[in-house]
């Protein structure tokens, strides 16, 4: 974990935007297109406050003055602010219903509530949340169905406990609306998009 | 006035300015999250008309990295005009490999047509779609089809198709020809013809269309079911010919008809370039064993 | 012998270079300047301007020579240059009251504070031919009018406003909605409206303008008042944080006043219509205020029954480069699908045929 020198430093963000956000674009779109798959993404980028590698550069590549983004209480620290408003000029909200993008701990309760679902006419109109866990690819495994898996998908990870999943499955009930999840460890991320149904 | 190259130089990787991209890759994973649902998005004027694959150049240019393989397509064929004109600008803004070997591409840009040759999972096939809305011949206003999608209300299609069968004893819908996307949506396939419908279910690779000028954006990710609308006494069917390749001998791709001279006499090609080479390679290595 | 779908590559340059060839014409007759376009062509570099959405005559007459005059396409390539340039943010609203009046007009009222003002206008022009023009030479300047000591009038429409016979101008409040960076969603708002009209095709405004003036939709207008000339650009810079003028930029403004509407609770009140276009377009800021008045026939309580009133139908089909682009991309090859409708409709004439042979015959002996 990096630690904040004085309050004024602010993490570098990429060293070259147009290519290494393209590069994270792609592995975020096959996280999305093959849900429970883990992709790793930014190896170099130094992250601010905590804020696990895959996070730092999800919203370096997807969120900007267009989509405010909502911190938990542990993410809501000067280091994380200043670098999200100063390299992604994403304002930071303080309410979750207005919120495009999340970052969020899994051992929160109401992990879901408040946030957009979109509407029946206008599902796109929903929020993307970020979770970080421990771990992808190890821990409890839960099977995987829906559109990007080929039958089903055995998917580890640790931290969701079984209250996270029966509130999943409420999400999922929602279809077309529902939030998207990213959950992100380290420098590795993998998504898991409200159509996906998640048994066991 | 500045000269040609130094305007080059002047435009952002692959032509879209970093926030439109993220802009387009924001509403790609929307998409994905909601297979067959169209997403609006803040299309961009683009250097190429409308109505001639600025969705689908948008969409490319908002995925494609130094590292793709870029194949362009149109009818088929590598090269169509049009398809030439798209490749070229890519490989100018967004300095990047092209090919026109199926399973060389890591991105297949396409107009009206799916490659025979059988696609695989990271490969990323993207559509220009002139019209998005499967429903709107049938009904022109956007407020009223955006309400049908949300109910699944989609008695209207079946009673369309119905009135086909009606009246010629089958379903006369050629091309464009609507499917249901994982049970859900109702999408437009853009205007392939239906012998390429059964190749959008459970295939392998993402699929992504574009439409610029009614500025939608919208996915099928990888091996997710795309049924062709169809009734159980009038089951979906393809197109057959009673031909076969002049050139390849095969008879199982769609084949284009050309007219050779001025009694009418007919020629039939594969209209898929690659493929047909492909082929002809495979038996001209063959004949030389 | 399938050189249709060889050589693509090459036919392309070829092409290229002939319509380069084509745009430059005989070599013997001097090549047209940009600023001979901006000077003399000036109207045809407003409505590049207006429907390319971008203030910058140097530039709308670069695009202007470069399409051989063809405006739609000037039009297009100055937006698919628009597109590329960075965003600084939003301008404040234009405040027209404070415009350099070239010219000025109501025909609700026989004078108006501040007068009425002809400025240059072809209106009184009688439609001969000038051969004069044909032939080299100067003309003399026109006279100017002494130096006008208050230039800027007081709008016609702020007058009937205070008096409560018209109703004020919406809200301006909060952000702007930027049809070049956001999807046109329906039903839309009447800044979003107003956008699309600005930037819509002037021949298509005019047509249905023109329409609800003959029973599709009847407005009941009177031009409250017609202005052209020069107003302030101002600009919020994030770092000052109180406005700046940019620019001096002129534009022509229509004032519509329209049919009153009112019940037994709300007093009758004449109703507006807006149009706005850089540099001089009347007949398009006209046009626009017809439209923009027809569009807003549900808010004031108006069966929604002709073209100019349907939004849906309007709002799609005004812009001229979404609509020349797909029109014209019939010329590019269908084979395909036309294959497919050649493979069903040969198959479906022969299942008529097996069923009724004289039928066959007779459409043939047609």
């Amino acid at each position: 974990m990096s630690s904040a020198q004085g309050s004024r430093d602010i993490a570098p963000g990429f060293a070259n935007p147009p290519h290494e956000s393209q590069q994270v674009f792609r592995c975020v779109l096959e996280a999305f297109a093959h849900p429970g798959r883990i992709v790793r993404v930014a190896d170099t980028l130094e992250a601010p406050g905590g804020l696990c590698r895959a996070t730092a550069a999800f919203l370096l590549t997807l969120a900007d003055r267009d989509t405010p983004l909502w911190l938990a209480p542990e993410f809501d620290i000067p280091e994380i602010r200043d670098f999200v408003r100063f390299h992604a000029g994403a304002p930071i909200v303080g309410g979750r219903a207005e919120a495009v993008f999340a970052v969020l701990g899994h051992d929160q309760p109401l992990l879901f509530d408040d946030f957009a679902i979109g509407t029946d006419a206008y599902p796109d109109r929903s929020a993307t949340l970020v979770i970080e866990v421990p771990a992808l690819g190890a821990g409890p495994a839960h099977l995987w169905r829906g559109p990007g898996i080929d039958g089903h998908a055995s998917v580890a990870m640790t931290g969701p406990d079984d209250g996270f999943w029966r509130d999943w499955t409420a999400n999922n009930g929602l279809f077309p609306c529902g939030v998207d999840v990213v959950f992100a460890a380290g420098s590795h991320l993998l998504a898991l998009p409200r159509g996906i149904t998640v048994e066991g | 006035m500045p000269d040609v190259s130094i305007q080059d130089e002047a435009y952002n990787y692959a032509y879209l300015d970093e926030q439109t991209k993220r802009m387009i890759r924001r509403a790609i994973l929307k998409a994905v999250a909601v297979p067959g649902y169209q997403v609006p998005f803040g299309g961009r004027e683009m250097p190429l008309p409308y109505g001639w694959g600025t969705g689908g150049i948008q969409v490319t240019a908002a995925i494609i990295g130094r590292d793709d393989t870029l194949k362009v397509i149109d009818q088929g064929a590598d090269d169509t005009t049009n398809a030439v004109s798209i490749r070229r600008f890519f490989a100018k803004v967004a300095d990047v490999a092209t090919t026109t070997r199926t399973e060389d591409a890591t991105i297949i840009q396409t107009r009206h047509r799916v490659p025979e040759t059988p696609l695989s999972e990271g490969q990323i096939l993207v559509f220009q779609v002139p019209i998005p809305e499967p429903l709107r011949m049938l009904e022109p206003r956007e407020t009223e089809t955006r309400t049908l999608h949300a109910l699944s209300e989609y008695g209207v299609m079946q009673v369309s198709l119905y009135e086909s069968i009606a009246r010629h004893g089958r379903i006369a819908k050629t091309y464009n020809y609507p499917v249901l996307v994982n049970g859900r949506y109702i999408m437009s396939p853009s205007p392939i013809p239906k012998f390429d419908n059964p190749k959008l279910d459970r295939n392998p690779a993402l699929q992504l269309y574009g439409a610029g000028r009614e500025k939608r954006i919208y996915a099928v990710p990888p091996y997710t079911p795309v049924k062709s609308l169809d009734f159980d006494d009038h089951p979906f069917e393809i197109e057959t010919w009673k031909e076969s390749c002049s050139l390849c001998g095969s008879s199982e791709s769609f084949l284009d008809e050309m007219i050779v001279d001025d009694s009418g006499k007919r020629l039939f090609l594969c209209s898929d370039t690659d493929w047909c080479q492909d082929r002809q390679e495979k038996q001209r290595v063959d004949a030389a064993k | 012998m399938y050189v249709a779908v060889k050589g693509g590559e090459t036919a392309i340059a070829h092409s290229l270079d002939l319509v380069a060839d084509k745009r430059r014409g005989d070599r013997g007759i001097a090549e047209v300047s940009l600023d001979q376009i901006d000077q003399q062509l000036g109207l045809a570099v407003d409505r590049v301007m207006t429907e390319g959405s971008c203030y910058d005559r140097a530039l709308a007459a670069l695009a202007i020579k470069q399409a051989r005059g063809d405006l739609i396409e000037a039009i297009f390539l100055l937006r698919a240059y628009r597109t590329t340039l960075p965003r600084f943010g939003d301008s404040e609203p234009l405040d027209t009251s404070r415009m350099v009046a070239e010219r000025r007009i109501s025909s609700t009222f026989k004078d108006v504070p501040g007068g009425q003002v002809l400025g240059p206008t072809y209106d009184y022009t009688h439609r001969l031919l000038d051969f004069s023009l044909a032939a080299a030479g100067e003309r003399p300047a026109a006279p100017t009018a002494p130096a006008d000591m208050a230039p800027s009038l007081p709008r016609v429409g702020d007058i009937l406003e205070r008096e409560g016979m018209l109703e004020p101008p919406p809200d301006a409040g909060g952000p702007a909605h930027d049809l070049t960076r956001q999807p046109l969603v329906m039903p839309a708002a009447r800044p979003v409206r107003l956008q699309n009209l600005a930037r819509g095709d002037e021949g298509f405004l005019l047509a249905l303008g023109y329409s609800t003036q003959r029973g599709y939709g009847n407005n009941h207008p009177f031009v409250g008042e017609i202005r052209f000339g020069s107003v302030p650009v101002s600009f919020v810079p994030e770092e000052l944080g109180f406005a700046i003028e940019i620019a001096e930029i002129d534009v022509t403004e229509c004032d519509m006043v329209n049919q009153f509407a009112g019940s037994q609770d709300v007093p009758p009140q004449f109703t507006r219509g807006y149009g706005l276009a850089f540099g001089h377009a009347e007949r398009k800021a006209m046009a626009m205020a017809l439209v923009d008045r027809a569009l807003r026939a549900e808010e004031l309580s108006e069966a929604v029954a002709s073209p100019a009133q349907d939004e849906e139908f309007v709002l799609a089909h005004s812009d001229n480069v979404e609509a020349s682009g797909f029109v014209q991309h019939l010329k590019l090859p269908h084979y395909v699908d036309f294959q497919s409708e050649l493979v069903v409709v040969r198959a479906l004439r022969a299942e008529v045929e097996a069923r009724n042979p004289d039928a066959a015959l007779s459409q043939a002996a047609e």
